[in-house]
């Protein structure tokens, strides 16, 4: 009985529906960085999960389903940079700079703390990417050889990680321009960090948008050298 | 344009993005070819935004609920996690500090540099 509930494609779907839903209500309720709805749904499917004793397969022929939106989702972002053209084009200098820095920087410190913390192969290849918006991280993570699992929990932990300690930066190091503010945003926290942007302004929203693609095309070219 | 023909627009390039992906001598992530020949047909006006725009929009709004079962997945990982969950939560604070401000300072420098061009 349990088993023909649990393990229909329309139980995992419906699962992750629901808590998703929930993490939204929770979000918009509260406000609180770390209620980000994606890993709300993780802290509610996990334990259902676990507590009712149903094991990963199950879920994952709903799972998969979902899946399979991954690409047309990571496509679309097409969709995002096309709207922007006119920003883009103003500001091409530093979005095609700020992106090769940005991108650079966050794969040497990520290996460098990685090595640091002596932390094993594939836990490095899961969270090099962690920069970059989830659709690329995880082509990029399996393509090194990386746990995409990880690697998604790495990039959504990036994000609200952003969007918090972002603002902050923002204040200390007293940065006004809204250009800078956007592309910062994006760079360091993708989408995430492009919520927050929206917040501080439509400028920094539209930047925060381009630089997560921008960032994120460019690691994936970069990573095609670390293979 | 009816969604039905637009989703059937985005996964047929979504499938391009397979066969460009197959066929590059290099490693090449298939989603994020299809992203660039999205962007490269509506660039063109190959592809017209209404052609896309209804389910590419829903797409991109609720785009975090499409990861869930590729992070729940972490169930397997358990032990793995259980033991670096610490030092990876220290590398994504100092990491994402790190690149928010190397990205912030160079765009200021560009900034200026631009600005300095244009004065003279």
């Amino acid at each position: 009985m349990k088993e023909a509930i649990c393990a229909n494609p329309l139980f995992g779907i419906t699962l992750s529906i629901a808590a998703y839903a929930l993490g939204q209500w929770l979000y918009r309720k509260t406000k609180i960085a770390i209620l980000n709805p994606l890993l709300v749904s993780y802290l509610v499917i996990i334990p259902v999960l676990l507590i009712f004793d149903i094991p990963l397969e199950w879920y994952e022929e709903g799972g998969d389903v979902i899946n399979l939106f991954l690409a047309p989702a990571t496509a679309v972002l097409a969709i995002t940079v096309y709207q922007q053209r006119a920003i883009i084009r103003t500001h091409l200098a530093a979005i095609v700079a700020g992106s090769l820095v940005a991108s650079v920087g966050s794969l040497a410190s990520v290996w460098l703390l990685c090595q640091i913390f002596a932390l094993d192969t594939a836990v490095v290849a899961s969270l090099l990417p962690k920069s970059i918006t989830t659709p690329m991280a995880i082509a990029v993570s399996s393509s090194l050889g990386g746990i995409q699992a990880i690697t998604v929990l790495a990039v959504i932990l990036t994000g609200i990680c952003g969007s918090i300690i972002g603002p902050v930066l923002i204040k200390a190091f007293r940065i006004e321009d809204e250009v800078v503010q956007g592309l910062a945003l994006g760079a360091s926290s993708h989408a995430v960090g492009t919520s927050k942007a929206l917040e501080l302004g439509e400028v920094q929203g539209a930047l925060s948008s381009v630089s997560l693609v921008s960032c994120g095309i460019v690691t994936v070219v970069l990573s095609l050298f670390l293979v | 344009m009816s969604t039905l023909k637009q989703v059937a627009t985005i996964f047929g390039i979504c499938l391009l993005g397979e066969v460009v992906s197959a066929i590059l001598p290099f490693p090449f992530p298939a989603a994020i070819a299809a992203m660039l020949l999205l962007l490269a047909a509506l660039a063109t006006g190959i592809v017209k935004m209404e052609a896309v725009d209804g389910a590419g929009s829903f797409l991109l709004k609720n785009m975090a609920f499409f990861f869930i079962p590729a992070g729940v997945a972490v169930i397997e990982h358990f032990e793995t996690i259980g033991a670096i969950w610490l030092p990876v939560l220290a590398l994504i604070v100092i990491s994402t500090a790190i690149v928010f401000l190397l990205s912030a300072a160079t765009v200021v420098l560009v900034l200026k540099l631009e600005k300095r061009r244009k004065a003279r």
